[in-house]
């Protein structure tokens, strides 16, 4: 978006994210959503003035029963007499706010966005808001682990991965989350054994492969090139960002690498100037709140052809000092707050080219991506971000 | 288009009870109710809101500064309610009334029990009925009511508070429920379909464009964006195409674990529907095994399936549907 010809080139200049926890019983919903823009704004030296509109997303309406949050929340982010929006795209939100924000910016709407996405993930439930009791139809039979797991086994399947490769994954993810303060799950003497050892929940979906539940916000401030100048850290640049979508359910879906998720990548990667991406991109944060998605994310994001992705997880190239380091913050594996997962991804990905990922850090990142997805593989966003400002 | 059954219709309510934790100025504001104290929050220009927020709507703010108001106030605006409903503050017709607290700049939205709406007016007195038993709610206050005694007329000075109360732990959060009631409709192609289970048939529908037979059918192709009518019996055998063996018990269902969640394509069908397998050992359930559908008395779907003992089927024939 941020190639095209005429478009402003957009910046993130300020991250904010709370430390994510399984509850966050001291603070309301307004209170979590304020610490995190607050660090945004304290991380780029801006103050509520200086915000010109308000972007946010949010999980579902009936995971934790707040129906607009774009009302209930505007005094706490300092939105009342500005733009506000809220964007709503299930477990993929996170990143689509972000894009939405961006596209703000972009467009030169706004010079300065705030961007923010939430969960309270303690005083929701997203296992009653995902299993309605519709009338005339079978309950879902199995949780939302149950609507993966057969997906996770298709893909074995087909490219005759081995079966440790997810523990592999969530071995890996946990031991990045020690290094990050801000995720939920710190298993000091987490063992790639204690994870093959933890039950199978939906085989073979392992309990150490699943994510958290977490409370957390995640904010970001987006800026034009003048705001960018003014910033006082590094900022991240937008050198591609797109979101893709296609139904839950249809005759020829392909549920291990969905259409959409292709294309949104290969979209990305056409704005970026991206022909290579396993060559031409330092590290990727991607959207796994199951282990196993991690090989098949990669190759549906074009980081290995069919049927090799879990070779890359295999021989260590997506660990924190692998050349393709995949999942630094600990991902979703570690902290999923499910409204503000994607942006946390997003986020992340900014960090590294920012050089500000702390221990997490990748040395040297220039160019990131960041990957979110949701509902039934239905919504796809995913930006990418370079030390660089983007060429035009 | 012209139907030979009936559209099926039922009620479906949505109803879960949230939980909410306050943060510092709800749960001054809502310890203070059971303690019948009304608590306002200052603005950083001065101005007292009731109820109280955690940041000023002005200036984006934390407010933290605390003050007591009156129980007593006067009404700005109302409206006539005739007919209260399940969970509203009175059982009896009354009021909803803004009323502004003395001592607020800010008015609070309640009940006012009237004996009609010839009885309420905008700037009458009103004072706070304080529930018999208050739990930290705003049902504390368990309506408001016409000032008898005529008291007085000038705003009370409000006064700071600490926000902390005597003797039972202070109110850190509520339940909140919420309920949704719809009359819900599957439509024209799901109610075909289920009326077709019922006599244990498994009709889907053919898009006329891409030629995908949908099994449930939703009468329109997902891919195509064209509506589907041609009916096309699957079934009743099928391959599992993939599955997961589940070993947690699910909510509010009677299934002893572990047991198989399978992907099951019916013979015709060009996706796969969802069911359990039995009949058969959990861990010897394998893709391309060759399943029937198991019914039970009265149930609209089957039960479950089991295996039908042919040969499996090749992957090259399912892959397609994984």
């Amino acid at each position: 978006m941020s190639n095209a010809p005429g478009k402003e080139p957009v910046a993130v200049v300020g991250i904010g994210q709370t430390e994510h926890v399984a509850a966050r019983r001291d603070v309301s919903i307004a209170g979590l959503v304020r610490e995190a823009a607050l660090r945004a704004l304290t991380d780029a030296e801006l103050t509520w003035a200086d915000i010109d509109a308000v972007v946010i997303g949010k999980a579902p309406d009936f995971f934790e029963g707040v129906m607009m949050p774009e009302l209930y929340l505007a005094d706490a982010l300092g939105a009342v007499g500005k733009p506000m929006l809220r964007v709503h795209t299930a477990g993929s939100v996170g990143g689509s706010t972000a894009l939405v924000a961006a596209s703000l910016v972009a467009g030169r709407v706004h010079g300065t966005v705030l961007t923010l996405a939430f969960e309270k993930q303690s005083e929701s439930n997203a296992m009653w808001g995902l299993s309605l009791p519709v009338p005339f139809q079978q309950p879902l039979l199995a949780g939302a682990g149950g609507f993966f797991a057969p997906h996770v086994r298709a893909y074995m399947r087909r490219t005759g991965a081995p079966d440790a490769v997810g523990s592999l994954v969530a071995y890996k993810d946990r031991r990045n989350a020690l290094k990050n303060p801000y995720a939920h799950l710190h298993e000091h003497d987490i063992t790639l054994e204690k994870v093959q050892a933890s039950p199978m929940l939906w085989d073979p979906i392992r309990y150490s492969e699943t994510c958290p539940s977490s409370d957390g916000a995640c904010a970001m401030v987006l800026a034009d090139r003048a705001g960018a100048a003014r910033a006082p850290r590094p900022p991240a640049w937008l050198h591609g960002g797109a979101m893709r979508s296609e139904p839950t359910m249809f005759a020829g879906k392909d549920f291990v690498s969905p259409q959409a998720g292709k294309d949104c990548a290969a979209d990305v990667y056409r704005q970026a100037g991206i022909a290579d991406p396993r060559r031409e991109i330092d590290a990727v944060e991607m959207y796994v709140p199951f282990s196993w998605y991690e090989p098949m994310w990669l190759e549906n994001l074009g980081f290995a052809d069919e049927g090799e992705g879990w070779k890359l997880t295999e021989s260590g190239v997506t660990e924190l000092d692998g050349d393709l380091p995949v999942n630094m913050s600990g991902g979703v594996l570690s902290t999923n707050p499910i409204g503000a997962s994607g942006m946390i991804r997003f986020a992340e990905a900014a960090l590294q080219v920012r050089g500000q990922a702390g221990e997490h850090q990748v040395p040297g990142a220039r160019r990131a991506l960041g990957h979110a997805y949701g509902g039934g593989s239905q919504f796809f966003a995913m930006w990418l971000v370079g030390a660089e400002p983007p060429l035009s | 288009m012209e139907t030979e059954f009936e559209v099926l219709r039922a009620p479906l309510v949505v109803e879960f009870p949230f939980t909410r934790s306050l943060g510092p100025v709800q749960s001054a504001f809502l310890t203070g109710l059971r303690e019948r104290t009304v608590l306002g929050v200052r603005t950083t220009d001065g101005k007292v809101l009731v109820p109280p927020v955690e940041y000023d709507p002005a200036t984006a703010d934390e407010l933290r500064d605390l003050v007591e108001v009156a129980p007593t106030g006067t009404v700005t605006t109302w409206a006539w309610n005739p007919e209260p409903r399940r969970g509203q503050p009175l059982a009896t017709p009354f009021a909803w009334v803004l009323v502004r607290l003395d001592g607020a700049d800010t008015a609070l939205l309640h009940a006012l029990d009237a004996p009609g709406p010839d009885a309420v007016r905008t700037g009458m007195r009103v004072r706070i009925r304080w529930a018999a038993e208050r739990t930290g709610a705003i049902t504390d206050i368990a309506c408001l009511e016409p000032e008898t005694e005529k008291g007085p007329q000038t705003p009370r000075q409000v006064s700071a508070h600490s926000g902390v109360f005597e003797g039972e732990a202070a109110v850190a959060g509520i339940i909140a429920h919420a309920r949704l009631d719809y009359t819900y409709s599957p439509g024209r192609a799901q109610s075909q379909y289920i009326h077709a289970l019922s006599g244990r048939r498994t009709v889907g529908e053919r898009c006329p464009a891409c030629r995908k037979v949908y099994v449930p059918p939703r009468g329109a192709c997902p891919t195509c964006g064209v509506a589907t009518e041609e009916q096309v019996e699957v079934g009743p055998r099928g391959t599992v195409t993939t599955f997961c063996i589940v070993n947690i018990k699910a909510r509010n269902l009677d299934i002893d674990v572990p047991y198989v969640y399978a992907h099951i394509a019916l013979d015709g069908a060009d996706l796969a529907l969802h069911a359990r397998i039995a009949g058969i050992p959990y861990d010897q359930v394998r893709m391309g095994l060759r399943v029937e559908p198991v019914w039970s008395e009265d149930a609209r779907f089957p039960d479950h399936y089991r295996p039908t003992g042919e040969p499996d089927a090749d992957y090259d024939t399912y892959k397609e549907l994984l």
